[in-house]
């Protein structure tokens, strides 16, 4: 199939940025959509145009590093919902469609160049409290504690975030509520993460204040985008423990 | 020259314990006092830096994706094997030990494998008190599941994202130690070259992705954890950024490169469905589980699985290996897939592929537990092929997935190069020629959190103490180098793609390095691969400008490292006339197809040495010695 791109060419964080209009030739059905932007990029090559600059790594659906926002949706997920960039296929899209591909939108996101932002704020976000303060060694037998299968399956649940971004591209708030949230609700979840939940939930909803992102109004386009269909249940699940929280 | 493995004298379970007693410890006000780099945030090197900062040492810690999290450790779907013995099925140190020699073909060292059976179990009770959430069963305990090449449940997991979780679990220690300003962590930063000064290693130089700039960092011990490079072969299961850079540049400073021939070729993927593709993704070996493998019996049958009656149907695996059936280790299962294809008998395009096959086990288990185990990886294959594997069986094909080589390293996971210390899928020591499932997480892990902190912290205590700052003429030599390097690549302006030099190496190598290899296609890819690198040289194009965020310049900087790898994983395969675990030659094996070892003249690591450009590495061996297993021929039938 045969598509035209709208892409978002950004010099670097300074510049001002705009869309640019590429073709997309012999697209084959079976093409990842990252795999179709490596054909753009060879042919751009080729012609001496500077590639289009955008992350990927795993291309499985797993690392998160890949982020884009196609055709107004994060990850494309109006096309093949419950799925990363890299696991979106051409198999989804007809011949002659005019697609157009965007970086994340967020203050706390800025763009480093092209379809490529930074999302450090997310590690900041966990370096305020995203862990169980347990040292290497020392450690009790693994089965020492039972822990029910619904809470660890819960717990699962929202652990499986892949710390992506989407939901706060997705937002128009730019609010990071879900991925915190799966962090908080992952670990207090379970025992090991209980005996500190009250500092890190304070912790973390005060960097991701502080890193800039803004506050949930309950329209769930987070959950609605997120590649793991992590729930806004969750949100909740954060509130609460706030709420119970003050020390 | 003689490579002094350092394995502790006495017996074999006790050799780890002795040796934590005779090591030197650094006294714990002393210890901020020394700085360590680790290159890589999986979870080798997760795992290391924030246990050595917890321990009080300086840490920096390098990747060059744009958080530590990305790591590819993430993407490893299965499990991870311990001793505990959980589901008491007869499970002990000792067997996980002899199943890991075993499966490695009798090609690793013993002690090494009898330590990480040894701390396979702290593993688990470490992740669970990082809260992981593994799979539990209905009373709240840990749930177990088998895998490939072993007759015991030991495999713990999380779902279809066990490699995710314990990497969550490893980056949050990490992120901790980065909050309490004890690890100080540079993504998207490249290292470009290891630096030595007076014969150890003191330091690397680093591109800053993002800007382009060229840094030297020094500290007392550096640690590469930088993963393996299956990418040589272009396409793989590995991530897109995956390379051999790290390791490369170490082997050219001296650092001998082990056995890179030990390639894992995983049974279990998804085939290959065109030119455009730019990785292949892995379906996990869990599925074995319950899948059954087959291909017709009859030549170039063209029916639809479904019509395809019992009788014309060739359950290969089951036929072949009745005792392990369709949990035969990957090595054998791969082949037993590509003989069967080239019998003309495989399935989908161009009859590369094998049926993985559901329909037994939604008939015996229900369609919901069969869900619940693997959903997500059904889910995975659909998006990929656009077949629902509920209704038709899987289609899957043999891809390149794990390199059991890498540098050689001694008991204490040091190179021949003093300070320089190699941990997880990037060293050579614990899976000899094939690595079986679920053993790469528990490696990662061991080396990380329970063998580097206590060795690095012995060579610490125990070199002499020299303080070398960035200033040093070794620094400024290795910037000067990579920024050449990197000029030269950006002047070229030829007129082929980086890509396009990759996808012809790759291919190069899958023909002739891949499943079977032989002398004469050995000997034609030794002959290419330099032809290939000369005219990269002077054909190339690489757009952009040094100074900025530029993909291109970062992918020809490792291409150009797998351009120089790729011959040497080439001399390592023609010299190695013998078969064993992932390399087979096809002149060594039985009457009935299987590999055949040469204990008598390959019991051996083959560990090379940089002889200058354009020369021929230098084979150096390190005699693999057996006092507690015997070395039998490996059967699975």
């Amino acid at each position: 199939m045969n598509l035209t791109l709208q892409v978002w060419r950004q010099k670097n964080g300074d510049d001002k940025g705009r869309l640019e209009t590429y073709d997309a030739k012999d697209i084959s059905a079976d093409m990842s959509f990252l795999e179709m932007l490596d054909v753009v990029n060879e042919g751009l090559v080729q012609r001496g145009a500077e590639p289009i600059a955008f992350d990927s790594d795993c291309r499985e659906g797993i690392c998160g590093m890949c982020s884009l926002v196609i055709n107004g949706v994060p990850h494309g997920a109006q096309y093949e919902p419950g799925t990363a960039t890299c696991q979106l296929h051409m198999r989804r899209f007809k011949d002659g469609d005019t697609i157009v591909i965007e970086p994340w939108r967020a203050k706390a996101f800025p763009v480093v160049k092209d379809l490529v932002c930074n999302r450090s704020a997310f590690d900041r976000v966990i370096q305020a409290g995203g862990f169980v303060s347990t040292d290497t060694g020392g450690t009790p037998d693994g089965n020492a504690l039972p822990i029910s299968k619904n809470d660890a399956d819960r717990a699962m649940d929202a652990a499986a975030c892949i710390g992506c971004g989407a939901c706060v591209a997705a937002c128009k708030n730019a609010s990071a509520m879900l991925f915190v949230a799966a962090k908080v609700s992952h670990l207090a979840q379970l025992p090991q993460g209980r005996v500190e939940a009250k500092e890190r939930v304070q912790k973390m909803v005060a960097q991701m204040d502080k890193e800039g992102f803004g506050n949930c109004s309950n329209q769930s386009e987070c959950q609605a985008v997120c590649p793991k269909e992590i729930s806004v249940d969750f949100i909740s699940q954060m509130n609460r423990e706030y709420l119970k929280s003050p020390v | 020259m003689t490579l002094e493995s350092n394995v502790p004298s006495g017996p074999l379970e006790g050799k780890w314990d002795k040796h934590r007693f005779e090591m030197k410890l650094v006294n714990p006000a002393n210890k901020r006092k020394y700085s360590v780099i680790i290159v890589g945030s999986g979870l080798a090197g997760a795992s290391a830096a924030a246990s050595m900062a917890e321990l009080g040492y300086k840490v920096k810690c390098f990747c060059f994706q744009d958080s530590p999290r990305r790591a590819h450790s993430i993407a490893a779907q299965g499990g991870i094997n311990a001793a505990k013995n959980y589901p008491n099925d007869g499970d002990s140190i000792q067997r996980l030990f002899y199943d890991t020699i075993k499966g490695g073909d009798f090609r690793s060292r013993e002690a090494n494998v009898y330590r990480l059976a040894q701390v396979s179990n702290q593993i688990i009770d470490q992740c669970v008190a990082q809260g992981v959430p593994f799979a539990r069963e209905y009373g709240g305990l840990l749930d177990n599941r088998s895998f490939g090449g072993a007759l015991v449940s030991r495999t713990f997991y999380a779902r279809g994202q066990t490699g995710q979780q314990l990497l969550l679990g490893a980056y949050q220690a990490l992120e901790r130690q980065i909050g309490l300003g004890a690890v100080q962590m540079f993504p998207r930063t490249e290292m470009q070259d290891i630096v030595l000064i007076d014969g150890r290693a003191r330091g690397i130089v680093t591109r800053n992705l993002l800007t382009g700039k060229i840094e030297s960092h020094a500290a007392d011990a550096v640690v590469l954890a930088t993963g393996g490079y299956g990418n040589v072969f272009f396409l793989s299961t590995n991530a897109v950024g995956c390379n051999v850079t790290a390791t490369y540049r170490a082997f050219k400073k001296g650092a001998f490169f082990a056995n890179p021939c030990y390639t894992q070729i995983h049974p279990t993927c998804i085939p290959v469905s065109g030119d455009h593709q730019s990785k292949l993704t892995l379906m996990s070996e869990s599925l074995r589980n319950d899948g059954r493998v087959w291909a017709p019996k009859k030549k170039g049958d063209q029916r639809s699985p479904d019509q395809i009656p019992e009788d014309d149907r060739d359950y290969f695996l089951e036929r072949k290996y009745p005792t392990y059936g369709n949990l035969a280790p990957r090595d054998i299962s791969s082949r037993a897939a590509k003989q069967v294809c080239d019998e003309g008998r495989g399935v989908g395009p161009g009859g590369r592929g094998v049926y993985l096959d559901f329909a037994d086990a939604i008939k015996r288990l229900g369609l919901k537990a069969v869900k619940g185990r693997y959903g997500n990886l059904f889910d995975m294959y659909e998006r990929i092929t656009g077949e629902n594997p509920y209704k038709v069986p899987m289609r899957i094909y043999p891809a390149v997935h794990y390199t059991m080589g890498g540098l050689w390293v001694d008991y204490n996971l040091m190179s021949n190069i003093p300070g320089l210390h190699v941990i997880g899928e990037a060293n050579f020591s614990d899976h000899g020629a094939n690595r079986l499932g679920a053993s790469a997480l528990m490696q990662g892990l061991a080396d990380g959190y329970f063998v580097l902190p206590y060795t690095i912290s012995h060579y610490l205590a125990t070199m002499p103490k020299s303080p070398v700052t960035v200033e040093h003429a070794e620094f400024k030599k290795a910037e000067k180098e990579a920024a050449d390097r990197l000029e030269k690549l950006l002047s070229i302006k030829g007129k082929r793609t980086v890509t396009s030099f990759h996808r012809e190496l790759g291919l190069l190598l899958w023909e002739y390095c891949g499943m079977a290899r032989n002398d004469a296609g050995l000997r034609k890819a030794l002959a290419r691969i330099p032809e290939i690198r000369a005219e990269f040289w002077k054909n190339v194009n690489v757009l952009g400008e040094e100074t900025d965020f530029n993909q291109a310049l970062e992918k020809a900087g490792r291409v150009a490292d797998f351009l120089e790898f790729g011959e040497l994983m080439v001399q390592d395969a023609l010299h190695r006339t013998e078969s064993c675990g992932g390399h087979f030659r096809e002149e060594s094996q039985s009457d009935d197809g299987e590999a055949k070892r040469d204990d008598a003249n390959f019991s051996y690591v083959a560990a090379w040495q940089f002889a200058g450009e354009g020369k021929p590495a230098i084979l150096n061996k390190e005699p693999l010695v057996f006092e507690n297993v015997h070395l039998a021929t490996r059967s699975y039938k």
